[in-house]
């Protein structure tokens, strides 16, 4: 009877990836091919995220309402590693800058060193407060020798001009040691402590990264960033991309005269060329997403996931064991945030542009928590799923969402009040309805789609 | 500007821009605050939906009072929302009873780890947000009508002579006085009431107030209504004082929960501490202290920067660090909270 229900299970997440892949392939024949990488791509990283998520949550039930604060470490993180220096900036206030945030990183130190001493409280808060004040002041000066360069098109110090592949692992770094210092503060405490908090430092981030100028422009964007991956236009005048191009095509262009199929030609390389580097990206991200699921799971199967596992299922018993639970929290929470980060910094990347203002929660953090919840908490699988189904359905809720508009709108009259009202709102339904989606599941099958196998409930 | 040192003008100057707006602010925090350790104590669980919940009780404000300016049903001189208030919390209390009814309620049946209640939680935030994005859009608007000040800066100068002036504006005194009547009715409510003893027994004991016969649903009822009453006007007196934006108001949860983890978690006096505590430092750090300053200090003391701590752009970051170091130092917060563990 076991064995009948787990070739069930293994066949269901099958059925479902076979499903998601059908109506992939649909959407290719009936609205574009560059459509559907897009969605594909976009799916591939959020699974990337939803899988941080989910190792923190299904391992050990740690809730991370900071998921856009993460992503968006990463996101910095590309900026700073593969941007070429801007040079007069850094002669101008470089020097300065590292002084202040010197001083800073001492302030703190000091701070806490005084603390543990036990030297009075009011002591050491005289000192913090100084040093704070010496802090900002030399802060102040610096951004605005560095803001001042070119603030046009650069008025910031630029990045170190290194592969943008290794800001991938520098925004995991980023991610896991903000982590770190989380969880390090709240993982001791109260469980909803750690939401509470991992809410806060998302929001601070955000506006760190807005506000500060000198750092990563601000909401000035940073366009232009390096791509792993060839460009469209020296795509188009590959040959060999040409030659697939005349293959696929070749019933089409034998009917057409010399010049003719030229120019056809040449027309038909502008899609092939969006199309190949988009599957150029999918590739890379679909290796990464595979390399860290394939990690996940032998890591699971180790003593060490054994372990997970034990405190997972039984926090008291494991504790009477000896296992120190507050140190495994830690450890899994600054894995999973060090994913969630390396995601951010692909997304960065894949588009091209850093714009801070991008970063809502409501697409960072909720979202892929729907994903992780859809798809099934706990299981690696299942959050891959949530992923493709619910960008899948963010993507299209639009145009779907608008053609319902439209239905109704033609029988109204034209430009009439109350179909304004609609139109300019839809939108905002999308929230409604991922948040009632979030809803029904948790309620009525909290497992998921694809719920994890042998999970005591 | 005199040259000599001016105590009194730097005391007008001080209550006008910091005094008064940190009180009306500390207030509006104060009743969210309540409301969520109110649902923390009886319910069990951090509320973050709470914001939105504050958004979406104004929202009602906002439609109900339109609608009475509309035609010309109004009391010149009174801001029409308070006239609509009664109704709204009305409305709000059938929105979070339904809530309850279809979110909440399984989860206490079937015991659940109050961390999944919190993810829900964060469900229904989105839903309530998303609600009230689709009716009033995402656009920033003011909705306070009648007369904005009590007495103006104008008025006060006027009056006293001096040079700085002090303005009460009509919010901040609405604000303060209803904060101070509806707080000491809650007390009130918690410790002399009959059913306030029964909801404080029940949060205490959940096995023995079942015991004595305390019928927990009622308890988890009233629980609603008070959070709905709270909520609906901690919510405009924020919209009359500072506009109404959904964003803004989604952003006032950090605030929120930072008082009512310093205050310590559970205890109505805690959070009512807290929100104090972190509205004045957030107005205290962001306030630029020049003009303050040249008038306590002899003209070559006098500044040259805007002797401001912390930009304003950070003031969200203030209770976030404020909650770090309470965290820190005494997770507990200021006033001994309550710790629930899961059942």
């Amino acid at each position: 009877m076991n064995s009948i229900n787990n070739i069930w299970h293994s066949y269901k997440s099958i059925i479902s990836f076979s499903l998601m892949g059908f109506i992939l392939l649909f959407v290719g024949f009936n609205q574009s091919w560059t459509l559907v990488l897009g969605i594909i791509n976009l799916s591939l990283i959020s699974a990337i995220m939803a899988l941080g998520v989910n190792i923190q949550w299904g391992y050990a039930g740690l809730f991370n309402v900071g998921i856009m604060g993460f992503a968006a470490l990463g996101g910095v993180s590309v900026v700073l590693i593969s941007q070429q220096p801007v040079v007069e900036a850094v002669d101008a206030g470089g020097l300065k800058m590292f002084f202040a945030l010197l001083t800073g990183a001492a302030t703190i130190l000091l701070g806490v060193l005084l603390n543990r001493r036990n030297v009075n409280k009011w002591i050491v808060g005289v000192v913090v407060i100084l040093g704070y004040l010496i802090t900002r002041n030399l802060f102040t000066e610096a951004s605005s020798l560095i803001e001042d360069i070119n603030p046009g098109l650069e008025g910031y110090m630029g990045g170190f001009g290194l592969p943008v592949g290794l800001s991938w692992i520098v925004g995991g770094l980023a991610a896991a040691g903000a982590a770190w210092w989380i969880g390090k503060i709240t993982l001791s405490l109260r469980s909803d402590y750690l939401a509470i908090a991992t809410l806060g430092i998302s929001e601070i981030i955000i506006y760190v990264v807005k506000n500060e100028d000198w750092f990563v422009r601000g909401v000035k964007n940073v366009a232009g960033l390096p791509r792993p991956v060839p460009y469209e236009i020296a795509m188009q005048n590959s040959e060999w991309l040409r030659g697939i191009v005349t293959w696929f095509n070749r019933a089409d262009l034998e009917l057409l005269s010399q010049s003719d199929r030229l120019a056809q030609l040449t027309e038909l390389m502008k899609p092939a060329s969006v199309v190949f580097v988009k599957l150029c990206y999918s590739s890379i991200f679909l290796a990464i997403l595979i390399a860290l699921i394939v990690l996940s799971n032998l890591a699971l199967n180790s003593p060490w996931g054994r372990k997970v596992r034990a405190i997972r299922d039984n926090e008291v018993a494991a504790s009477a064991m000896g296992k120190n639970i507050k140190r495994q929290h830690l450890q899994i929470f600054v894995i999973g945030s060090a994913i969630v980060g390396i995601a951010g910094a692909l997304l960065v990347t894949y588009d091209g542009i850093f714009i801070p203002t991008g970063y809502q929660p409501l697409r960072f953090t909720f979202l892929i928590w729907v994903m992780v919840i859809v798809g099934g908490s706990g299981n690696n699988l299942g959050s891959v799923l949530g992923a493709f189904i619910i960008w899948f359905m963010w993507i299209q809720s639009g145009p779907i969402g608008l053609w319902v508009v439209e239905m109704i709108g033609s029988n109204m009259q034209e430009g009439s009040s109350s179909l304004e009202f609609i139109e300019d709102r839809v939108h905002y339904l999308r929230l409604v309805f991922m948040g009632s989606i979030m809803l029904v599941i948790m309620r009525f099958s909290p497992g998921g789609i694809l719920p994890e196998k042998n999970k005591e409930l | 500007m005199s040259d000599s040192i001016d105590i009194l003008n730097a005391l007008a100057l001080m209550t006008n821009f910091v005094i008064l707006p940190a009180l009306s602010y500390g207030s509006q925090l104060a009743l969210g605050a309540l409301a969520v350790t109110l649902v923390y104590s009886v319910l069990r669980f951090s509320n973050f939906a709470q914001a939105d919940s504050m958004s979406f009780g104004t929202m009602i404000v906002i439609l109900l009072s339109s609608y009475l300016i509309s035609k010309g049903w109004i009391i010149s001189g009174v801001p029409t929302a308070l006239l609509v208030i009664p109704v709204a919390v009305i409305g709000m209390f059938a929105y979070l009873i339904a809530i309850d009814k279809l979110v909440y309620k399984h989860y206490r049946k079937i015991k659940a780890k109050s961390i999944t209640i919190v993810m829900a939680s964060i469900g229904v935030m989105f839903v309530t947000g998303g609600i009230v994005r689709f009716i009033l859009t995402a656009k920033a608007q003011k909705f306070a009508d009648g007369e904005r000040f009590i007495f103006s800066v104008r008025e006060f100068k006027a009056f006293t002579g001096m040079q700085q002036g002090i303005a009460l504006k009509t919010s901040q005194f609405l604000t303060i006085t209803i904060a101070i009547l509806l707080v000491a009715f809650i007390f009130y409510f918690l410790q002399k009431t009959k059913t306030g003893k029964a909801m404080r027994a029940y949060s205490d004991n959940k096995e023995l107030a079942l015991l004595s016969g305390i019928n927990p649903d009622k308890m988890v009822q009233i629980t609603w209504l008070l959070v709905a009453v709270l909520t609906t006007i901690a919510g405009t007196l924020y919209g009359l004082d500072k506009g109404f934006a959904p964003q803004q108001y989604h952003l006032l949860l950090l605030p929120i929960f930072a008082s009512v983890i310093v205050g310590g978690i559970g205890s109505p006096v805690g959070a009512i501490a807290g929100a104090f505590l972190v509205s004045f430092s957030e107005v205290l750090l962001t306030y630029a202290y020049k003009k303050f300053l040249m008038y306590l200090l002899p003209l070559s003391m006098h500044p040259n920067s805007l002797v401001q701590l912390i930009g304003t752009e950070y003031k969200y970051a203030i209770s976030f660090v404020i909650l770090v170091i309470v965290l820190l130092i005494k997770p507990t917060g200021l006033f001994k909270g309550k710790v629930i563990v899961d059942e």
